[in-house]
């Protein structure tokens, strides 16, 4: 087996009296894309958030690209430039241009030089397809852009592996298919990718895995035919099927 | 003499305009130079405690709430006379200059604080974990991502109430503060004519309405600049 991109074993989250996270282990391959399903409130935001640390697991162990994401030596914002992450609610900084959101952190995370930062900024956009938007606040982009500015800000910083919590979710559907077709391009590219989404075309199009959750656990995981046509377990089996009536 | 006559000799008559004019002007000087000290040193304090504020640390908050609150209930005007009169049996004699500086930037940096804290946390939790998840530390996503974005939305209510709290220089007049009510007063008593008087609500006028118009100014430019 490859040497994991990403390892995270025995993985416990608490809120207070609430058992968010009850042991999940995930191991991701270099070059893998990880799709992640499960019920609303099964943990799964929860579980990406702590894999970059924005959520303070409460016991467990995280490794991404050899780095221990839990050692309190880990300098935690420098180990974040390799963990990109794109949310449901793009989240882009509206007092800049969509060169500005990419800009940033290749300035002040990733120290280079203003020129330097522009062109990786403008090469980003232009993967995303946005290349003639760059000088637009957020607030004169569509939905769909906005959160192709998003991806465009985090893979500029080159990260290892990049993690999407619902990014179509609150797009109108006419808008989904320009973002599905950017993360599609990136994992041609060679992107390790955990994505969490309702988007069972693109999963079964796209992913080498899917991992179901459900209660603050991994149920099952497997191919994504095995998983969508022949689960082997109940709960699998019911929440594919609520899925699919939609 | 007809009325309107005797009307013009009482409230600008031009004998007694032209002996006080150094000293309302004087006076306008002192207005200026307090109210600079004033907004510079209260909008400063007011943003550093904020900021501050943001770290999240409970003592720290609790000691930086109850200041702030303490501030923004005590009239100006007591606390001016607290520091002026009661200090020195502290150990220390502030001017009436320092004392009515300190007590305006002491209550401007309450008003501000929570000013600037209400802006700070109008910015939503996506805008702060976007940043942090592209590496950037707390104090780089609080200068460059938050504070840009919570200071549009104070502006407007933080030019009000500078404009509200420097107009309170003139409260220096109860202790002997030679700036421009304190000199108009003393001079309208000196001269048993009111003219002084009109000559310093024209020196007020002449400095504010300025900053008013520029506040009106600002608050449509960022009103929809949104
Ligand atoms: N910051 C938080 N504080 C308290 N409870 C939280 C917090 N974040 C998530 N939760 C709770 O944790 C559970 C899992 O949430 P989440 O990971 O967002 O689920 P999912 O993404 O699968 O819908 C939910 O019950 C949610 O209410
Ligand atoms: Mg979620």
């Amino acid at each position: 087996m490859a040497y994991p991109i990403v390892a995270a074993h025995g993985i416990h989250k608490h809120f207070g009296q609430l058992h968010v996270l009850k042991g999940v282990d995930l191991e991701v391959e270099e070059r893998e894309l990880v799709f992640v399903i499960g019920p609303s409130g099964s943990g799964k935001s929860t579980l990406l958030r702590c894999l970059n640390r924005l959520e303070e697991p409460s016991s467990g162990s995280i490794t991404v690209a050899g780095i221990d994401m839990l050692s309190p030596r880990t300098d935690i914002n420098h180990a974040r430039q390799h963990i990109g992450m794109v949310f449901q609610s793009f989240n882009l900084y509206p007092h800049m241009t969509a060169l500005g959101n990419v800009m940033l952190a290749l300035r002040k995370v990733a120290g280079k030089s203003r020129s330097e930062a522009e062109d990786i900024a403008q090469a980003a956009l232009e993967r995303v397809g946005l290349a003639d938007r760059a000088h637009h606040r957020p607030a004169e982009l569509s939905g769909g852009q906005q959160q192709r500015v998003a991806i465009a800000r985090a893979i500029a910083l080159e990260p290892r592996v990049m993690l999407f919590d619902e990014p179509t979710s609150a797009l109108d559907p006419e808008l989904v298919g320009s973002v599905l077709a950017v993360m599609r391009s990136l994992r041609e590219s060679g992107m390790t990718m955990i994505v969490v989404s309702h988007e069972m075309g693109f999963a079964r199009a796209a992913a080498d895995r899917v991992v179901f959750m459900d209660h603050g656990l991994i149920v099952e995981q497997g191919p994504p035919a095995q998983i969508f046509e022949t689960p082997a377990h109940e709960r699998t089996r019911a929440f594919i099927g609520q899925i699919r009536q939609h | 003499m007809n009325s309107w006559n005797r009307f013009v000799e009482t409230f600008f008559n031009a004998k007694v305009m032209a002996k006080y004019l150094p000293d309302i002007l004087y006076g306008t000087v002192v207005t200026i130079e307090l109210a600079v000290l004033v907004v510079l040193a209260g909008l400063a304090a007011g943003l550093v405690l904020a900021l501050v504020r943001s770290l999240a640390i409970r003592p720290l908050n609790w000691l930086i709430i109850f200041v702030v609150d303490l501030f923004r209930s005590l009239p100006p005007l007591v606390i001016i006379v607290l520091l002026y009169f009661g200090l020195p049996s502290a150990g220390w004699s502030p001017s009436s200059f320092v004392s009515t500086w300190l007590s305006l930037a002491l209550v401007l940096m309450a008003f501000a604080e929570e000013i600037f804290w209400a802006g700070i946390t109008s910015v939503a939790k996506g805008q702060w974990e976007a940043a942090r998840s592209t590496g950037l530390s707390f104090g780089q996503t609080l200068i460059y991502v938050v504070l840009p974005q919570a200071l549009r939305l104070t502006i407007a209510p933080l030019t009000n109430r500078t404009i509200a709290i420097t107009k309170g220089t003139a409260l220096g007049t109860v202790v002997a503060l030679h700036e421009i009510l304190g000199m108009a007063s003393s001079a309208v008593s000196n001269s048993y004519n009111p003219s002084p008087l009109m000559m310093g609500a024209a020196a007020y006028i002449v400095l504010f309405l300025p900053v008013v118009v520029a506040a009106r100014w600002i608050e449509t430019r960022f009103a929809w600049k949104r």
